[in-house]
């Protein structure tokens, strides 16, 4: 099975704003591995650090230390993304476009074909059940349609990875079951699915492997079972990792 | 090239959808249609008068529809977070801020198309000439110095993160060019070292603006400028847009997207 991503020692450091504070470390010396076909759930507290990762690996913000790479090759060069999908949380896309247009104007920028474009594009609005709003203003969605014509933008290019940041945040029950069953779908076709997410319950459903992290550091990674382990469930070993004592009942 | 003229065609998509560019076009109309009905003193060169106010309409049109269009591509694009799946695709920062310059400059362009058409046909219909060459003169050397003014308000779009804070100074600084830039060789003269050469410094820094103001031209019916010196003044004019946009690069590269 061969890496589609990798982190080696990754630290990343953000200065305070404010002169007395001390710089804050948002990665402490993260490595991670993620092989072709995975589905591979990235769970933490809020504030451990997920988004961080997830930001080196786009591009947005460069490592203090270490390195990442997706394909072999270096985030920072922008022809690392040809290849990715991303769906970051809760993205209010170009009001004033409709979902076609939308996704027209990403399939340009990845070099898409008019001929391509035309063809992917009615099979995403369809996969993502916006095929009847394709011609709205994006204005005139709801926070679960924007969500998925997020979706569809980050399947435009048909990515062999697929990076979703926290996926089915804010989207009712059959919002939730539709991103899981997409999922699963891009695993049968053998695609990578790197994503974040609090749903503890639907990353054991869909998961092959996990890593917790927590305040930036790494405190377990593999296969959902073996994190597991012991506990009743994901949701208990998770708790135990980040050392959260459970209160008894008075 | 792709990925910018992907960037730009969606800014000038959003200029044509937005009613902003519709209401001042209108207006401007309006109040051209109104002038040119009514002849109050019975003066034969009247139509002078409503050529200039319209020529100043538009100016200030053009200059609204500048500053507030590219003032707020960055920033909405910020707040939107539109900007992550954006540069989570193989688009360079270099090519989002060349698209969007480029996209702002050319929707400004379209815009002045717009205005021009009209302001001629309203000169034709009471002049009974069509002086094409004079208005291509004119438009063009005021879309080069609209380049300018995109190019400052993109670079100010990174500096200023609100685009309200933007757009005051963007217009404070272009009028302070346009009424006062002018002027600041002669005052230099009248000061004392150090602060002659700071003004002086100064007047050769700015972008001179009013360099591209050819309303004179255009209600007076003068001759042509020789075109070696229209090319001047647009390669002058080029030469601010590329030191914006290299500012404006400079600035975004290192700049958090979230």
């Amino acid at each position: 099975m061969s890496t589609i991503l990798k982190t080696e020692k990754l630290r990343v450091e953000y200065r305070s704003r404010e002169l007395r504070q001390a710089t804050k470390v948002a990665l402490r010396g993260l490595d991670l591995e993620v092989g072709a076909g995975e589905v591979f759930g990235f769970l933490g507290p809020n504030g451990a650090g997920k988004t961080t990762t997830m930001n080196v690996l786009l591009g947005f913000v460069p490592p203090t230390s270490g390195a990442a790479y997706l394909f072999g090759i270096d985030v920072r060069q922008p022809i690392a993304r040809q290849r990715i999908g991303y769906l970051p949380e809760l993205t209010y896309y170009y009001k004033f476009l409709n979902a076609e247009e939308l996704l027209r104007f990403y399939a340009k920028i990845f070099g898409l074909s008019r001929a391509v474009a035309n063809q992917r594009i009615p099979e995403l609005l369809k996969l993502v059940e916006l095929e009847h709003a394709g011609k709205r203003p994006i204005k005139s969605y709801s926070k679960g349609m924007q969500q998925r014509v997020g979706l569809a933008q980050a399947l435009i290019n048909d990515p062999d990875l697929l990076i979703l940041d926290e996926p089915t945040s804010g989207l009712d029950p059959l919002g939730r079951m539709k991103v899981r069953e997409i999922i699963q779908r891009l695993k049968n076709e053998g695609k990578t699915v790197f994503f974040s997410s609090h749903e503890l319950g639907e990353v054991e459903s869909v998961c092959d492997r996990v890593a917790i992290i927590h305040q930036g550091e790494l405190k377990a990674i593999g296969r959902v079972a073996d994190i597991t382990g012991s506990h009743a469930n994901l949701e208990k070993a998770f708790l135990d990792i980040v050392g959260f004592q459970m209160q008894p009942a008075s | 090239m792709r990925n910018i003229f992907a960037v730009a065609g969606v800014v000038i998509k959003e200029l044509y959808r937005r009613k902003d560019f519709y209401v001042l076009f209108i207006v401007t109309i309006l109040i051209c249609l109104i002038m040119a009905s009514i002849n109050i003193y019975n003066d034969a060169n009247i139509v002078r008068y409503v050529k200039e106010i319209s020529l100043d309409l538009i100016w200030l049109c053009s200059l609204v529809i500048a500053v507030t269009t590219t003032a707020r591509q960055i920033p909405a694009e910020r707040e939107n977070r539109t900007l992550l799946p954006l540069l989570a695709k193989p688009l360079t920062r270099v090519q989002l801020i060349v698209g969007k310059f480029l996209g702002c400059w050319l929707a400004c362009g379209l815009a002045l198309l717009c205005f021009y058409l009209f302001f001629g046909a309203l000169a034709a219909s009471r002049e009974h000439h069509w002086p094409l060459l004079n208005y291509l003169q004119a438009g063009a050397m005021h879309w080069f110095m609209l380049g300018v003014v995109v190019a400052l308000a993109l670079l100010g779009s990174l500096v200023f993160a609100a685009p309200s804070s933007n757009s005051t100074i963007c217009f404070v600084v272009i009028g302070g060019i346009l009424f006062v830039g002018r002027h600041l060789d002669q005052q230099a003269l009248k000061l004392a070292e150090p602060a002659r050469s700071v003004v002086l410094g100064l007047y050769f820094a700015l972008p001179h603006l009013e360099f591209y103001d050819m309303r004179d031209l255009v209600v007076h019916n003068w001759p042509l400028i020789a075109w070696k010196y229209i090319a001047l003044a647009l390669l002058y004019g080029l030469f601010y847009m590329a030191a914006f946009l290299i500012g404006a690069c400079l600035v975004f590269r290192r700049k958090p997207v979230n």
